[in-house]
């Protein structure tokens, strides 16, 4: 028993450990909260949904007990491959294996109980990146060792995806953080963002309008980076403010002809763009690779594919994602106002939590949420009740302990001086973050619905206890390194 | 690098944190769209229907309104304990309906959760004021007005089609245009036109409090939708004379059918029996009596039966003799009681021999067209009796037989004319002759022609050589109709050899009787009608009564035909009616010397005659 050994409760970490228990407590109380008008006597009633959270609880905390005080933390390192292929297959069996939950197999039922694999495997994957980063030697840059961490990351996410749980491959998509703590450029982020954000431009503008911003920032880029700010001053803008005027002068000139097949009307400005650019980047590619800048080359390279994805958009959209994926987006950007459909959730989501205004309804008083006008109430809408019942305060109070547990496993990780307990710290960080983001994002109306639950707090067993599981692993690498350095 | 890299990351944790806070902060303090007050609730949604266009006649008048009536919903979960007695005497059912409602809705409550189910359809506008009256004491009971259909006048019930609730079946072929509960057209102009009638659903929203009281509008409104009302549309009936033409066709079966021959405007279409216009406004009450009905009033006669035409259609084989050049209008044929071949006879009545073409159509003689038939299949032009035949068949299809006219009312069929091919089929290749089908001559043997198309060929003849599509729907504010319906269509048959024709049929309705004219009982005096009778064989009994006409002779402002099941020789029922319909649109009444015909044709009765199927 490592209990035995003095100075365990000394090293842990006590206020990851608080933080921990009272964003379960806060779990427990809303649940109930959002329940109590179905005649459930009280909170502990194991018919209600608090009741047996109450119990998950309980095994929660002995799991975290046993992680703590019984098992040796130095087997995770030796332990990651082996968990890390079990969970796979798994997630691959639930597939044929699993029972079918709202259009997805992605749960085995156990008896009385039921998990998710793609719960497990948040675990498995970030054992088995602190593995695998924290060999000597490793180095982010080589690309051998890159493509061994992208694979480690994308096969269980697009096994999640195979299973209909996109919102729960979603998570994975935080591990990029881990990622930059550990030496990938920032430009790779910066990336993504850019096409996010042409993604959306595309769909809620005009391709035209997203294409023409993506040149703007490319071209800013490359020149902050390069140095040739004042040619950029010079030439860039000026080229990319007409062009951004050009679909205003089309318009005006069109309203001046009465002929409906006049030549004016057929000119689309988006193929004069691409005309300007098929004439200007064969030249600025020339230029760039006599002068042997990558830099620029690589913006170019970033141009063509965002123009390329820009042009996919609609296809992406209309044909790769599924219907109510697609929908989730367009009530989302405001493309199509349907407050009884899609839209419902979340309009009644944020009404509920509009409706607790500053202070809130008061504990057991929300009406929004306790007559089940809101679905999922307990467990991936779970904010709406904090929100409605506690309040601006309350609600911010709830965000602000996440972000108080997520900086102290940063700090605390960074602080680390193996390099396994650091990026499993990260990881565990980015998990939090990404749930805590999608989840509270998502009933506020700042991201589509995306069914994922609320860490410690959603109802949900198999949840609370993969999430006790996944941060007590890091308290107790923690404490052990604490204990054995001091 | 590394300790650069560690605070970034947290200084972005920093920015989602604010951006969630300050969207936090919004939508719970500074927004107060979404600040509604504790005691308000869940939203309900309440569909507001739309009014239907309205169907007005080709005078303004109205032949399809709307008018309210009220459908009573319940909220299974606002009900309380209620006086089922109360209830039910004040709406006018038994308390066994309620009772037995209310345990249906008790059994499916998981179902119906917080919506509303509509118990009750259509309650009359006093039984709703009944029960508003007491509505207080029902919690959970509530009304719900609906615009249903109105008919101002009987006129045009087949041709105004019926508006129902649509079922599963036609919300799937329908996808995402209707729910249930939603009402349609199902036949008819409704049907035709359901696009432009049918306008499209609004909903207000409102706000339940905690007690599941309804108790206020969502947002006062903003969020509401209105309901867009159907447009209205112009059909080309005229309510009046279609009015009239049902009264005449009333106990005979049969259709009556008038165009406006210098645009196609259909003025009246009568299928007898037909549907009532009270029977349409309430259908669902009365379908299965329909269906029971063996004169069977949902077959639109119409445009759906194909009838043979009779010696109607000798019209068309004089003017394709002419234009084939087998015939001239002084060519004289003779006739003994009919045309003669081989040891048969084509039988015919009694008139003077010989006769030349006008004089033909005048007394309708048989043998005349048997002569002509004859010479357009035996011509040296064609290398064989088919290939004559494909050329009349292709003459006759010019005139908008045997094949659908095109026009804008749902479910017009075809008819058939029959061509080499069939009569190979039936006789064997090439093993037929002329003499095999001489009955075509007459209008008889393989021909199927609608009462649409009896109308469209005698608006053909009126306009000299061309027609219109015939056609129910005329431009409006909100309808404009296609624009084939404005473009002549020009038979094969040259223009100018027509005004014999017409010149034929001035002689067969205006040469008194006694002259041999067949038609003397549909003259009137001053209108100038021009017209053609027609006796068809019908192998179920009596012959049928066939009649077309136009008038005036010069500029003619109504083609008609009239097809009468039953009604023994043409001039026996159709000519009068078609006479009568003709003298009501352009002279307004019926003049003292002809009440005598309007009597008879208003009071006959040929029910009897017909074997319903």
């Amino acid at each position: 028993m490592r209990l035995s050994e003095k100075g365990i409760l000394r090293n842990t970490d006590w206020w990851i450990v608080a933080a921990y228990i009272v964003l379960v407590v806060i779990g427990l109380m809303n649940i109930y909260a959002s329940i109590h008008s179905t005649g459930v006597t009280s909170i502990f009633d194991p018919a209600g949904r608090s009741g047996k959270q109450f119990i998950w609880t309980m095994v929660s905390i002995g799991a975290a007990a046993l992680i703590l005080f019984v098992i040796n933390p130095r087997i995770y390192e030796g332990l990651s491959l082996p968990i890390y292929i079990g969970t796979v297959a798994l997630l691959v069996a639930v597939i044929f294996l699993g029972t079918e939950v709202k259009g997805s197999r992605s749960w085995f039922e156990l008896g009385p109980a039921r998990f998710q694999p793609a719960e497990i495997s948040k675990i498995a994957t970030s054992l088995l990146l602190a593995t695998v980063m924290s060999q000597f030697g490793f180095r982010m840059g080589r690309i051998k060792d890159f493509l061994t961490v992208a694979a480690i990351v994308t096969v269980p996410m697009l096994i999640i995806i195979a299973q209909s749980e996109t919102g729960s491959a979603l998570v994975y998509v935080g591990f990029i953080f881990v990622l930059y703590r550990e030496g990938l450029s920032g430009w790779i982020i910066f990336l993504i963002g850019i096409f996010i954000a042409l993604f959306i431009l595309t769909l809620t503008v005009s391709p035209y309008a997203a294409i023409l911003t993506l040149a703007l920032v490319v071209s800013f880029c490359d020149a902050a980076y390069t140095g040739f700010m004042k040619q950029w001053l010079r030439i860039y803008l000026p080229v990319l403010a007409v062009l951004a005027g050009l679909p205003f002068l089309l318009g005006y000139l069109c309203s001046l002809t009465e002929n409906p097949d006049a030549f004016i009307r057929r000119i689309d400005p988006v193929h004069i763009l691409l005309g300007a650019g098929a004439v200007a980047i064969p030249f600025l590619l020339f230029r760039a690779y006599r002068s042997r800048k990558p830099f620029t080359l690589l913006a170019i390279a970033t141009f063509i594919i965002g123009v390329a994805l820009s042009f996919s958009t609609e296809f992406i959209f209309e044909n790769v994602l599924q219907d109510h994926q697609r929908q989730r987006i367009e009530v989302l950007l405001g493309m199509k106002e349907d407050p009884t459909g899609v839209g419902y959730n979340v309009n009644q989501s944020m009404i509920a939590i509009g409706s607790g205004g500053f202070l809130g309804k008061g504990y057991l008083h929300g009406t929004q949420t306790t007559y089940g006008f809101v679905p999922e109430q307990s467990t991936d809408f779970i904010f709406c009740t904090i929100g409605e019942e506690w309040g601006f305060v309350g609600a911010t109070a709830v965000i602000l302990i996440y972000i108080f547990l997520i900086c102290r496993i940063i700090i605390s990780a960074e602080k680390s001086r193996e390099a396994f307990t650091r990026i499993y710290g990260y990881c565990v960080a980015s998990c939090i973050f990404m749930h805590l983001f999608i989840n509270i994002g998502m009933t506020i109306g700042l991201m589509p619905v995306i069914g994922i639950p609320l860490p410690f707090v959603s109802y949900g067993g198999s949840s609370l206890l993969a999430f006790t599981i996944l941060l007590f692993i890091f308290i107790a690498l923690k404490s052990n390194e604490n204990h054995n350095f001091t | 690098m590394n300790i650069d890299r560690q605070n970034r990351l947290l200084i972005g944790l920093g920015v989602v944190a604010a951006v969630l806070i300050i969207r936090l902060f919004v939508i719970q303090i500074v927004d107060t769209s979404y600040k509604i007050d504790a005691s308000n609730n869940s939203m309900v949604y309440q569909t507001i229907y739309p009014t239907r266009g309205i169907i007005h006649d080709r005078n303004g008048k109205i032949l399809v309104g709307n008018k309210i009536t009220y459908d009573l919903l319940v909220t299974p979960k606002e009900v309380e304990e209620f006086d089922t007695l109360a209830l039910s005497d004040v709406l006018g059912v038994t308390p066994g309906f309620i009772r037995e409602k209310m345990d249906g809705y008790y059994r499916n409550r998981r179902k119906i959760g917080y919506q509303s189910v509509v118990m009750l359809k259509q309650l009359p506008a006093e039984t709703y004021l009944k029960f508003a009256e007491v509505a207080y004491k029902f919690p959970g009971f509530r009304g719900q007005a609906r615009s249903i259909r109105e008919y101002p006048f009987n006129a045009g019930g087949n041709l105004l089609g019926y508006v129902s609730e649509v079922d599963q079946d036609y919300i799937d072929r329908h996808k995402g245009e209707y729910s249930s509960g939603d009402y349609a057209g199902k036949t008819g102009i409704e049907a035709a036109r359901e696009k432009e009638l049918k306008g499209e659903k609004g909903y207000a929203i409102y706000l339940r409090n905690s007690h599941n009281k309804i108790e206020s509008r969502y947002r006062d409104g903003a969020m509401d939708k209105e309901a867009i009302p159907g447009s209205d549309i112009t059909a080309t009936i005229d309510s009046d004379l279609q009015n009239y033409g049902q009264q005449l066709m009333q106990n005979k079966v049969g259709s009556l059918v008038a165009i406006e021959p210098s645009t196609g405007e259909i003025l009246t279409l009568v299928s007898s029996p037909g549907i009532d216009v009270d029977v349409l406004a309430d259908f669902g009450n009365h379908y299965n009596e329909i269906l029971d009905n063996p004169y069977r009033p949902m077959f639109n006669r119409a445009v759906q039966a194909p009838y043979p035409p009779g010696s109607v259609f000798k019209l068309v084989n004089g003017l394709i003799g002419l234009q084939e050049g087998v015939l001239t209008p002084e060519t004289e044929y003779p006739c003994s009681m009919g045309y003669h071949f081989g040891r048969n006879r084509l039988g015919c009545h009694a008139h003077r021999s010989p006769l030349d073409l006008e004089e033909s159509i005048m007394m309708s003689c048989n043998a005349y067209y048997c002569y002509v038939l004859r010479n357009i299949l035996e011509n040296e032009k064609y290398g064989s009796i088919g290939e004559a035949l494909d050329k009349w068949d292709e003459y006759v299809r010019s005139f908008g037989f045997g094949r659908k006219l095109g026009s804008d009312f749902p479910a017009e069929l075809g008819g058939t004319i029959p061509d080499a091919a069939y009569y190979d089929k039936v006789y064997g290749k090439g093993a037929w002759k002329a003499t095999n089908v001489i009955s075509l001559s007459i209008g008889q043997g393989e021909i199927g022609c609608t009462p649409l198309h009896l109308a469209n060929l005698c608006a053909t003849v009126a306009n000299r050589g061309f027609y219109y599509i015939p056609h129910i729907i005329k431009d409006s504010r909100n309808v404009t109709i296609d624009a084939r319906y404005r473009e002549r269509q020009y038979t094969m048959v040259d223009t100018s050899y027509f005004p014999v024709v017409v010149e034929g049929m001035y002689r067969a309705v205006n040469s008194g009787y006694g002259s041999g004219g067949t038609a003397s009982v549909a003259a009137v005096p001053g209108l100038e009608i021009c017209g053609k009778t027609g006796t068809a064989q019908n192998p179920r009994g009596d012959d049928n009564s066939v009649f077309i006409c136009f008038a005036p002779k010069d500029n003619p402002r109504i083609a008609v035909a009239a097809y009468i099941e039953h009604g023994s020789f043409g001039a026996r029922w159709a000519a009068p009616i078609a006479s009568l319909l003709v003298e009501k649109y352009l002279n307004g009444e019926i003049s003292p010397q002809r009440e005598y015909i309007e009597k008879r044709v208003l009071e006959g009765n040929l029910m009897d005659k017909v074997k319903p199927e």
